[in-house]
């Protein structure tokens, strides 16, 4: 009888401490405070974490309207992109900084809840404070879409929005994968890969809780969206300069004047509207990237 | 019950095996060999607009004049129905180019306007293939994003 009582008080504790453990936590609330937003700066931090690539209407020329409905399958279901529009009834109007940094860097929403990591919070969770405060007084000028966000369409029990906590728990950190002392142009193209640009979230493949492995950083994945494979970019695997790795970042034409296709082709268009030495930037860092074993 | 089951597993195989039965090498060595004669030139005129191949007017004229050449061959021949890469190996088109032939042949038309506008202005000087350059890499792009997989 006492084994009984002390075991149910162990599992109400454990139980207790899972519940805590896998809650939403947002930003500390002084973390935004004093920033100043630039909307001209925003536009490039807009354009580098490549949101209009997922988050503007499937087949849409215009990248500016940010009203979701893209599908993403995978083995957990189907994520659909919200809409994530300034529109204050559907989209993200009447957020503040502060709700739309812990979204952004922590996969937290203004009620509480986890974010799915197909929203790839676990790369932005490196953005500097200020690239989000400029990211966010950009926000302000994006046209408004009244298209409601759609459901997304999961397997039990990842439908349970908790298990992001869990993912979290084991997964969510900010540390840099390319470790070691590195100049400041490595530094810029680290910044843009591992943190805007969420190269790795296609390129990289990904374990049994689609966490990405990243002793195998860059080394290629199944294509999600289909047949295929999404290349590759370790030593061996990608043999273009630094030179024709920015060529193609701006223009989509490879070394042998193939062209991108596919989901490339909307990161190409982001590319192409950064300055030459991002460009520059992320080439040295692919050019950087150690090889991985098992590759050829 | 059992014999409906069978029938129609019979007719899925047959289905199937018409399917497998066509015989695209053709269209696709066709299509496959008139993006390759697109690329050379391509890599001819990129070649010369970022300097790494000396600039020479006759010869971008002539790449220019290619493009625009293969951009008026005739793209139904090329594209049978079911030549999709679901449907066939050793190809990337996606079904898209069916189910949405008219948006298919627009972005081949862009190609065309772009290669036009290559011709025009190719034996200028180098400095004027880079503007053009531009709505070249646009119109493959433009076309790979919806059409192409990968």
């Amino acid at each position: 009888m006492l084994f009984l009582r002390i075991f149910f008080i162990v599992a109400l504790l454990a139980g207790a401490a899972a519940w805590w453990l896998t809650r939403a936590v947002p930003l500390p609330p002084t973390a935004m405070a004093y920033l100043e937003g630039d909307a001209v700066q925003g536009e490039a931090v807009f354009l580098a974490a490549g949101c209009a690539s997922c988050h503007s209407a499937a087949g849409s020329e215009d990248k500016r309207l940010l009203s979701g409905g893209q599908r993403f399958t995978s083995e957990f279901g189907t994520f659909v992109a919200p809409n994530i529009s300034p529109d204050p009834l559907h989209g993200l109007g009447g957020w503040t900084l502060d709700q739309f940094a812990s979204a952004v860097k922590r996969g937290v929403s203004p009620d509480g809840r986890h974010y799915y990591p197909a929203f790839p919070y676990a790369a932005y969770i490196r953005m500097t404070d200020q690239d989000v405060a400029d990211l966010w007084a950009f926000w302000q000028g994006l046209p408004h879409s009244a298209e409601p966000s759609q459901p997304h369409d999961l397997v039990f029990p990842f439908s349970i929005r908790r298990s992001a906590g869990i993912w979290k728990l084991l997964f969510l950190n900010d540390d840099w994968v390319m470790q070691g002392d590195l100049d400041p142009q490595l530094q810029r193209g680290r910044y843009l890969v591992e943190a805007l640009a969420h190269c790795g979230e296609c390129h990289t493949p990904r374990g049994p809780m689609g966490e990405l492995t990243t002793s195998r950083w860059l080394a290629g994945a199944p294509n999600p969206a289909g047949p295929g494979r999404v290349p590759g970019l370790t030593p061996g695997q990608l043999e273009w300069s630094a030179e024709e790795i920015a060529y193609y970042l701006e223009t989509g034409f490879t070394p042998d004047y193939d062209s991108a296709g596919g989901h490339m082709v909307d990161v190409i268009g982001n590319f192409a509207a950064l300055t030459a030495e991002d460009r520059a930037a992320v080439a040295a860092y692919v050019k950087a990237v150690p090889p991985v074993a098992g590759q050829p | 019950m059992k014999t409906k089951i069978f029938a129609i597993a019979t007719a899925t195989a047959l289905l199937a095996s018409t399917a497998v039965a066509q015989d695209f090498s053709a269209p696709l060595k066709a299509r496959q060999g008139q993006f390759r004669i697109i690329a050379l030139n391509l890599g001819i005129l990129g070649g010369m607009a970022q300097g790494k191949i000396a600039y020479d007017a006759d010869a971008a004229q002539r790449a220019a004049d290619s493009l625009a050449a293969v951009s008026q061959i005739d793209p139904a021949p090329l594209w049978p129905e079911d030549s999709d890469n679901e449907m066939t190996e050793g190809t990337r088109a996606l079904p898209a180019i069916w189910t949405d032939h008219d948006g298919f042949l627009d972005k081949w038309a862009t190609f065309g306007t772009a290669a036009a506008g290559m011709q025009s202005v190719a034996a200028n000087g180098q400095e004027a293939l880079g503007p053009a350059m531009g709505p070249l890499g646009a119109s493959c792009k433009g076309c790979h994003a919806t059409y192409r997989a990968k």
